[in-house]
């Protein structure tokens, strides 16, 4: 397996803080945003851009929730795995407000759709916009493109983009080829 | 966590032989499904692509109630039948109307019957995944899954627990249930009830019997009482509904003698005053109500969890 590191643990600092910086132009004053992190890996990206902007940017505590997308997602009963669920905790409210989703990496889209469907079950909110620290360009199956993006990435279809974390603290972010592409 | 497991079974029919990891799955994704139906839209589309026929030969309301929102929540196509409006009444075999309603091409069945052993006949013949929603006084797997379910809630883990079951365990599918899946989840279950409603061979299942309910409480963390079935009974088995309520129905005085009160489940409907006291069916030590709001969630992973094993047919 061969492994190229496309963001160190520096390039991680910084890459984060500068999504504070460009979601926080957005957003001040804070008090109609939410961030909502995609289960599972959204998660930890959401917790340190919250911790972040609530220690440096006196937003006040910032409204967030984690959802998840397991039932709508469009590859239900056509893969060999079965969808492995994870806890939505959405105690927040959405109704009119503007909600960011933060996730690792951007793909195929098709998350980020799943995603879309999934936050009206809990209201409508005044706008929605996409948050990510991985770009996988030219991959897109699906009209979706990022508001804020860590880092753009060209990567080939068999590779994976691996985020390290150690703790609450993104340590590197990895391009994995596998020797042997699989079949397509 | 087994969170990536597959259920080993095509057909939810017993508890009998589903083994325990299954159990844990459904239970865990169970969880899942209860947050979903907390939501201020309470419905998913993952099954927007299957139909699902409930097939209740049996009277029932609160079960196919329960099957029938756990569909809808899950976006699945719902057609009802009920025995009393359709063709049985003019005579027509099980398996002609089964294959009647299969020809409509349906993926799930859910079946109710008041003959034990029918959910294994019609899985046997047809090709869509089965769900047994009671066959006559044998299973009801889903029954005692959610009786299970509402326990951990309640109790945590159920390892090492002890439950009692009260009352007519001879005419109970939901008591047989229950001692199968409760065994497999590592619980001590007991029955108590006159000794005419307990069959004869039922320690041969590893139960224990306690003739005396307040004995039974008194060692029980959960009684699950059930009800007093007059229509399966077909002679006296207790001398009068007086007699049965006084010597084992569940009063609050008889809690309050306790040193500490084991949490009280009933599959419903309650014969208010036989079984239970209003006061105490009404009371907090009382899951009854939980459990009609986790059978949802608990059919909603069955019916969920049997469908991933499938591929949709016809889209290329």
């Amino acid at each position: 397996m061969a492994q190229k590191t496309l963001l160190n643990q520096r390039d991680c600092a910084v890459t984060i803080s500068r999504l504070c910086h460009q979601i926080n132009e957005v957003h001040v004053p804070w008090d109609r945003t939410v961030l909502v992190g995609l289960q599972p890996r959204g998660a930890k990206l959401l917790k340190a851009l919250v911790a972040q902007l609530e220690a440096e940017f006196a937003t006040g505590p910032v409204a967030n929730g984690l959802l998840d997308i397991t039932f709508h997602r469009d590859d239900f009963r056509r893969r060999e795995e079965p969808l492995a669920a994870s806890p939505t905790e959405m105690n927040v409210l959405i109704e009119g407000k503007r909600v960011i989703i933060i996730d690792d990496v951007l793909y195929t889209g098709r998350s980020v759709r799943a995603a879309l469907d999934a936050l009206g079950d809990f209201g409508r909110p005044e706008r929605v916009e996409l948050c990510v620290l991985i770009d996988r360009r030219f991959s897109r199956e699906l009209p979706i493109q990022p508001d804020y993006s860590g880092r753009r990435v060209d990567a080939l279809n068999h590779e994976r983009v691996r985020l390290n974390w150690s703790g609450s603290t993104l340590e590197s972010v990895l391009l994995e080829s596998p020797e042997y592409a699989p079949k397509r | 966590m087994p969170q990536n497991a597959k259920l080993q079974s095509r057909h939810l029919l017993g508890l009998q032989h589903v083994p325990a990891e299954d159990i844990q799955l459904i239970l865990q994704w169970a969880g899942h499904f209860k947050e979903v139906i907390n939501r201020p839209i309470k419905r998913v589309p993952s099954l927007r692509d299957l139909t699902v026929a409930n097939l209740f030969f049996e009277n029932s309301t609160r079960t196919r109630l329960s099957f029938e929102l756990a569909e809808k929540r899950l976006s699945a196509d719902v057609v009802n039948f009920s025995a009393s409006t359709s063709s049985v009444k003019k005579g027509e075999t099980l398996n002609d109307t089964v294959s009647n309603i299969l020809a409509m091409k349906v993926d799930l069945v859910v079946i109710r019957h008041s003959e034990a052993g029918v959910a294994h006949f019609l899985a046997d013949r047809v090709p869509a995944h089965v769900v047994n929603a009671g066959d006559g006084t044998h299973e009801h797997p889903t029954q005692a899954l959610l009786d299970a379910f509402t326990m951990q809630e309640r109790i945590g883990s159920l390892e090492g627990k002890k439950v009692v079951i009260v009352g007519d365990i001879l005419h109970s599918r939901v008591a047989l249930s229950n001692i199968f899946g409760l065994q497999k989840l590592g619980v001590h279950v007991a029955v108590t009830g006159p000794s005419t409603l307990i069959p004869r061979a039922i320690s041969e299942l590893g139960v224990e019997v306690i003739d005396s309910l307040d004995d039974a409480l008194e060692w029980a963390d959960v009684a699950n009482v059930l009800r007093v079935q007059h229509e399966r009974m077909d002679r006296a088995f207790f001398p009068s509904i007086r007699e049965y309520h006084k010597r084992y129905g569940i009063t609050m005085d008889r809690l309050n003698r306790l040193k500490q009160v084991p949490l009280i489940l009933h599959p419903g409907p309650i014969n208010r005053g036989v079984e239970l006291t209003s006061e105490v069916a009404d009371s907090p030590y009382a899951a009854i109500l939980n459990q009609v709001e986790n059978g949802v969630a608990v059919r909603m992973a069955v019916l969920y969890l049997l469908a991933s094993q499938s591929a949709p047919q016809n889209v290329v």
